[in-house]
């Protein structure tokens, strides 16, 4: 038996699934699942994070409730994952940030902000908070240039730190043989299988989600909010070089790269969120983990901040708003970074990992 | 005042679907008729996962052509000639146009599963199984605009001179209790879970049988039909059954109920005693025969007995194997005679000839001097832990139904057809299908009769 309530339940349906099989042909999952015939933690956690929720083995399940098999593989599964996450915490002193991850999530993004306004407030007079500021380096009258880069350096490393060590603990407990290590071709088709979502379309016809219709809706808004996440870190990053390289400052003119990008970016974080909220909160209960409500919600919330704040900051930049909305939008970026490695966000981490690992079973196996 | 449809059909699996979908297609309009609730709609075909189908060349999900004549062939081998030629001849013909005509109801193929690669040339896999490819052809018929009831149990037909009027529901849809159709499509299945009629023909054991599919499969339409002069095909004593866990479900268990890991052991009954050669012939071509075997065991139970050698040579079962660490503890465990089931692992070992091992082939290992002997895959059981799996007969269908015409029209009894009802699917299968099976078959008679019934009942409606 396993450690957890969750992976007995998660084995005793790998177990049913295993002698029928009528979803091998939907995702990745009952493929990598036919590769054995007995399951450790690190198996199901593996299965769990390969997992993209789909529902379409729900839906097409002939044991699925309420049959007395009682087979709900995606919320099982769902579950899994989400302990999976606390499990491979790093530090493991914080794996307890997953269990009320939307308050905890909340009260992080509520102080940050917070700090930000009071530490803009204490160290800037009214006239320069509330103050009109334009041209090359106006962000900086507020903060100067230099702390700002060292403290989000300093939160973002601590984020790829984090994430790495957790990280670590997953493919040590999934990766067999020890010591395995990565390969570029397995890397490069778990890249391409994550950049088109390729498990997350019922075999092909598209999620389950209220009903037994399914559709590309999830699909398309993941893809919004994810290439709206990497627009607007690129936007960053191309602003970053601009002032080290060229000795561009911020803000720039409407037209330029960092602007574009981070426009274009931030359209993708307000609309992709809402519609992931949406679709969550219209979702069929029975194909989610409805305790993670606040993970789920949190994640999603925080992205939309960003791209809200962002977009706000970037059309009142001349006006007084400035002060306070650069000091929200700082706060709101500032708590992403840091509860990365505790929230939502390590999915497409691990399951990436998962997939990198089931790229490689499958060069083993052929 | 009752309302009126142009195509009443009832049932709800595969054969109804296609027919409705047909006749909604054909400009009638249509009423499905459900006897289940809705989560166990689709009769057996829940549990289905291919369909056999005739094609002259390869596909991208089949490896090979599968000629017309050689499924003629087949079906010929498999009903010991126990078909009707014209009729079978017909629906292999239309097997062919009913792999595309599928995939346009939104069925969606994937290539043969893990572990069944011998099907990979003649047999289309539904792609996330039956229930899948039930979701996809209610999702047509809805979108087509066909009218879908579910618990909708009928309770008599009212039938002048072969002509069918009108059904009476048990329980009324819009106040209303009966049903008035210009057509009847009749695809509610067999009897195989009405464990008082099979009692008829297997008396008190039939209590002893599991049942594969849904408790709904109770053949009341049948019934209903043949009492109304309708003309009866199909032997009525027989079904088909496999041996199954005898840990299952009494009804649904489907699929992964069963074992197939006969070949591997010995089979021995409830006296701890062998009753028929387990090496007889190749996996599955004799998988049907246990069902019926163990049902003519005493308390129709037997155990599937082998050693801990064997256990990755078959698919992982739903149910892990009964362990003991000596032949007399397992007995224990089954309850079984330790002594008389020692006896027979010792006679069985003494009697295995030497040989090289291959479950692919009729290979040369054998027994010697024992009564049934093993002809082939017989190997000594002597590796600990021992193993078992009990097993009973597990019923999928019967053979039992009404006579029809390559119109899908049912035959009253003298040989008249009927003016408007139509039969498909199991209910009518006995008129290809007179005895066996061969994987996907129940699915081609679904599909191709459905269809057919479909377009003949419309083409009726709207003359």
């Amino acid at each position: 038996m396993h450690g957890t309530r969750i992976l007995d339940e998660a084995d005793r349906l790998m177990t049913v699934c295993n002698s029928c099989r009528y979803c091998e042909g939907l995702c990745a999952v009952f493929p990598a699942m036919e590769m054995r015939r007995a399951f450790s933690d690190g198996d199901l956690n593996y299965l769990a994070n390969l997992c993209h929720g789909c529902g379409a083995c729900y839906v097409d399940c002939q044991f699925s409730p309420p049959h007395e098999f009682d087979v709900n593989v995606p919320k099982t599964l769902a579950v899994a994952r989400a302990e999976s996450y606390a499990a491979y915490a790093w530090p493991q002193a914080l794996s307890g940030a997953f269990a009320r991850n939307g308050l905890v999530i909340s009260i992080i993004a509520a102080l940050s902000m917070a700090a930000f306004i009071l530490g803009f407030a204490a160290l800037n007079d009214r006239g320069v908070l509330f103050g009109v500021h334009t041209g090359p380096g106006a962000f900086y009258r507020l903060m100067p240039h230099n702390a700002m880069a060292a403290l989000f350096s300093a939160a973002f490393l601590y984020a790829i730190l984090a994430l790495v060590m957790s990280v670590r603990a997953f493919w040590r407990d999934i990766g067999a043989p020890i010591g395995n290590r990565a390969d570029g071709g397995s890397i490069f088709q778990a890249i391409r299988d994550a950049g088109e979502l390729r498990y997350l379309h019922g075999g092909g016809v598209g999620c389950y989600n209220e009903d037994d219709k399914p559709t590309d809706r999830r699909k398309l808004y993941h893809h919004l909010t994810f290439s709206g996440f990497l627009l607007c870190f690129a936007a960053t990053s191309v602003a970053t070089l601009y002032h080290y390289l060229l000795g561009r400052e911020a803000p720039y003119p409407w037209w330029d790269l960092p602007v574009l990008l981070g426009t274009l970016g931030g359209i993708g974080l307000i609309v992709g969120p809402v519609g992931l909220f949406t679709a969550r909160m219209r979702r069929d209960p029975a194909l989610l983990d409805e305790n993670r409500y606040g993970m789920d919600v949190g994640f999603i919330a925080m992205l939309f901040l960003t791209g809200v704040t962002g977009m706000a900051l970037l059309l009142l930049r001349e006006t007084g708003a400035m002060g306070p909305l650069l000091a929200l939008h700082l706060g709101a970026v500032f708590a992403l970074f840091i509860t990365m490695p505790y929230g939502k966000f390590v999915h497409g981490i691990y399951r990436f990992a998962a997939l990198v690992r089931y790229a490689q079973e499958r060069r083993t196996a052929a | 005042m009752s309302s009126k449809y142009d195509v009443l059909v009832i049932g709800g699996g595969t054969a109804a679907l296609c027919a409705a979908i047909a006749a909604r297609r054909g400009g009638a309009s249509v009423l499905v008729l459900e006897g289940a609730p809705k989560f166990y709609r689709g009769g057996n075909t829940r549990h289905t996962r291919n369909m056999r189908c005739a094609h002259d060349a390869a596909t991208e999900i089949l490896t090979g052509p599968y000629t017309e004549d050689e499924f003629w062939e087949d079906l010929l081998r498999v009903t010991g000639g126990q078909t009707d030629e014209v009729l079978a001849r017909h629906m292999i013909r239309e097997s062919k146009d009913i792999l595309n005509w599928i995939v346009e109801q939104g069925v969606r193929w994937q290539p043969s599963l893990g572990g069944t690669l011998s099907l990979g040339r003649t047999n289309s896999f539904f792609l996330g199984g039956g229930r899948a490819m039930l979701n996809a052809l209610y999702l047509t018929a809805e979108r087509l605009g066909v009218d879908i009831k579910y618990d909708a149990e009928v309770t008599d037909l009212v039938i002048e001179e072969g002509m069918f009027l009108a059904a009476r529901l048990k329980r009324p849809i819009r106040g209303e209790t009966e049903i008035r159709a210009t057509s009847l499509v009749a695809a509610a299945g067999g009897f195989e879970a009405n464990i008082e009629w099979l009692k008829q023909y297997w008396g008190e054991a039939a209590d002893n049988f599991l049942i594969r599919g849904t408790p709904y499969n109770r053949g009341s339409i049948l019934k209903m039909l043949l009492d109304k002069g309708v003309q009866e095909v199909g032997d009525p004593t027989q079904c088909h059954a496999v041996a199954i866990d005898a840990r299952a479900p009494k009804f649904d268990g489907g699929i992964i109920t069963r074992h197939d890991s006969v070949v591997f052991g010995i089979v021995v009954n409830k006296h701890a005693q062998r009753f028929y050669d387990e090496g007889e012939d190749i996996w599955p071509k004799r998988y049907a025969i246990w069902g019926r075997l163990v049902a003519a065991q005493p308390n129709q139970i037997a155990y599937i007995i082998f050693d801990s050698t064997v256990v990755t040579s078959f698919m992982p079962t739903l149910f892990p194997p009964i362990a003991g660490r000596t032949i007399a503890e397992l007995a224990g465990k089954l309850e079984l005679d330790p002594v008389a089931l020692e006896k027979t692992i010792a006679e069985f070992n003494a009697a295995v000839q030497p040989g090289t091992f291959d479950h692919t082939v009729l290979d040369d290992c054998r027994t010697d001097g024992i009564t049934p002997p093993k002809t082939h895959w017989a190997r000594r059981i002597e590796t600990p832990p021992y193993l078992a799996y009990p097993v009973r007969p597990g019923i999928t269908f019967t053979y039992l139904g009404t006579r029809v015409n390559k119109e899908a029209r049912m035959l009253m009894k003298g040989g008249k057809p009927s003016a408007n009802m139509f039969a498909a699917g199991e209910i009518m299968a006995g008129n290809v299908l007179g005895k066996g099976y061969a994987a996907g078959m129940g699915m081609t008679i679904g599909s191709v009769f459905g269809r057919i019934a479909g377009r003949e009942a419309a083409k009726h409606a709207r003359n």
